[in-house]
């Protein structure tokens, strides 16, 4: 019943990519996301779109698992191209009442659309080819200087870890509780707004008391093997980068840079606009 | 009357890196007022199965009918289906969510169209089928002990008035006093009110001692359905997917090996006792 959330979710597969230190993909997304909305011109775009592609191959993650992520936006996406196409100002083409298409809100929309793709299927692809586990663990040691002007990164790790990790058991008890009051007779679906609201309470009440329950046992589980938060803490898989790792950090730099040169070699000695022409 | 299973196949998240063939080619007939015991390893298919048989999961493949018509019909009414075949989930005392242990058997009655009154009466009736105290009737659900929670949660499924009553796992974390209770409750439901059962189970032990026909799952098929003697006959297959026999039939197997001519059909130790005195005496 809940198992249509994909966006995001980890793929189990064995890649260069999984096999990377988190650390790396983190940095690697920013780095990605930066150079989405900086580039300027079909060149730039070309070298997003086939290291975009390059990095899909590598994660052996199905294209179109990836891909299906994107229907969860689609009303996004419409609704960006719809405004940038209409409320773009710049030479008219054809006008209905106060709705001008110009020449520069089409190639606004398509570009924003663009941007907001491959920002999303980059994003899912870190998120698909990371364990929750290890992304928290990568954002804490990425993050770990951050301590020192009194940002308390472990905890906040910790507490996206356990959020994460509850994420999945919710979801699994949510469906059992469902089906078990659906057992008795339970109607979520139809009937008027409070009718449905009331419909819930069957619902919610067992779920909120198992998440209470679950939470007491997770505490209780933590205390009874003395944890005392995050100070002298080792880990079990320490992240350590390998030569892999540095590689992946050459190759981003080295496409981090091409964009940037790209980029002006199309506005500065080209004389191209934002996009085509 | 019955619930035929028509090449039954389920797949969990089909399409997917997570996806599951959990049943495979189910075939059955479950007849009026049997007594059917489901035992397999976990992971086997028991709660999918059961989950199929009052609709609450849509099988990818096959059909299921109950009473002659089609549940999967367009327009067939599945709540209905579902007050018909009731089902207790395992741990169900983790679904309760009333103020107080009247107000939650009701719920079921309540959502059949029964008015307060007839409600209020179909829960006194169930929960005195459970042999739940009268004086902690209207105390809150959650303050109960873990046996008593569960007598609740069977109640809140009996007191629709269901002809078919699947249990999943009754007496899972009970203790031995505690599962026993449940399962003699259960088979005097069964005689009392006329009502089809089905119990799934992990003990050998326990369905022995109480079903006339017994269904192994293993790898989300039906390995054996037959009576448990003759089921326990193939014991040696059955401890090749981590299942065992009742321990009797271990007994008994051993002495007529070591040349003591007794039948090894005995599945509780009462009859064990018996075939050994007979063949002694
Ligand atoms: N919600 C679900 N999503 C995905 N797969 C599932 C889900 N529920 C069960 N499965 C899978 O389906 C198979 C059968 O599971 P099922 O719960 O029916 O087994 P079971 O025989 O009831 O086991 P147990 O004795 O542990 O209760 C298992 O392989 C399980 O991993
Ligand atoms: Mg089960």
């Amino acid at each position: 019943m809940l198992k249509d959330v994909t966006l995001g979710q980890y793929y189990p597969a064995d890649s260069v990519i999984h096999r990377l230190d988190p650390r790396v993909k983190l940095a690697g997304t920013l780095l990605y996301l930066i150079s989405l909305f900086l580039f300027q011109g079909p060149l730039a775009l070309a070298t997003a779109t086939v290291f975009l592609i390059l990095l899909i191959t590598l994660s052996k993650v199905p294209f179109s698992y990836i891909v299906k992520g994107l229907r969860t936006i689609i009303i996004i996406l419409i609704v960006t191209a719809a405004m940038n196409l209409f409320f773009t100002t710049g030479t008219v083409i054809v006008q209905f009442g106060i709705f001008k298409l110009t020449y520069e809100g089409i190639q606004m929309a398509i570009l924003m659309m663009i941007r907001l793709v491959y920002l999303i299927l980059g994003t899912s692809l870190m998120t698909l080819t990371t364990t929750p586990n290890q992304l928290t663990d990568g954002l804490e040691k990425g993050l770990r200087w951050m301590k020192k002007i009194g940002v308390p990164v472990h905890e906040i790790a910790m507490m996206m870890s356990i959020a994460l990790r509850f994420i999945p058991i919710l979801t699994e008890e949510t469906d059992k509780i469902m089906k078990a009051q659906m057992a008795r007779g339970a109607d979520f679906q139809s009937g008027g707004l409070i009718k449905r609201a009331k419909a819930m309470i069957p619902l919610l009440v067992p779920l909120f008391v198992s998440a209470f329950r679950r939470a007491n046992d997770l505490a209780m589980a933590m205390e009874a093997r003395c944890y005392h938060g995050g100070d002298g803490r080792t880990k079990m898989k320490p992240l350590r980068y390998t030569a892999a790792d540095r590689n992946a950090y050459l190759l981003l730099f080295s496409y981090f840079v091409a964009m940037i040169a790209l980029s002006l070699l199309w506005t500065k000695v080209l004389g191209g606009g934002k996009l085509f022409f | 009357m019955s619930i035929i299973v028509n090449e039954l196949n389920y797949i969990y998240n089909p399409g997917t890196a997570m996806e599951v063939q959990a049943l495979r080619d189910i075939n059955l007939e479950i007849k009026d007022g049997e007594f059917i015991g489901i035992i397999g390893h976990t992971g086997s298919g028991k709660s999918t199965l059961i989950q199929h048989l009052n609709g609450l999961i849509r099988a990818t493949s096959g059909g299921i009918f109950y009473n002659g018509a089609d549940i999967y019909d367009e327009g067939y009414d599945l709540r209905t289906l579902r007050t018909k075949v009731g089902l207790v989930f395992q741990y169900p005392e983790h679904q309760l969510f009333e103020t107080t242990v009247m107000a939650d058997v009701s719920y079921g009655p309540k959502n059949q169209g029964l008015d307060e009154k007839e409600a209020t009466l179909r829960a006194v009736g169930s929960l005195n089928a459970v042999h739940f105290p009268e004086k902690h009737f209207y105390d809150s659900p959650f303050e109960l002990s873990g046996g008593q929670k569960r007598r609740v949660a069977i109640a809140g499924v009996l007191a629709m008035k269901p002809e078919v009553l699947i249990l999943d796992e009754p007496t899972a974390g009970l203790d031995p006093q505690g599962r026993d209770e449940i399962l003699e409750m259960v088979s005097n439901l069964r005689s009392t009110q006329h009502i089809t059962v089905i119990l799934v189970s992990h003990s050998m032990e326990d369905v022995a001692r109480y079903v006339d026909r017994l269904i192994v799952m293993n790898g989300g098929g039906v390995m054996y359905d037959d009576t448990p003697q003759a089921v326990f006959a193939h014991y040696k297959e059955l401890e090749e997917v981590g299942l065992m026999a009742p321990q009797v039939t271990y007994v008994m197997h051993a002495l007529a090996e070591a040349g003591i001519p007794v039948r090894t059909g005995a599945t509780t130790v009462a009859e064990a006792k018996d075939e050994i005195l007979s063949v002694l005496c």
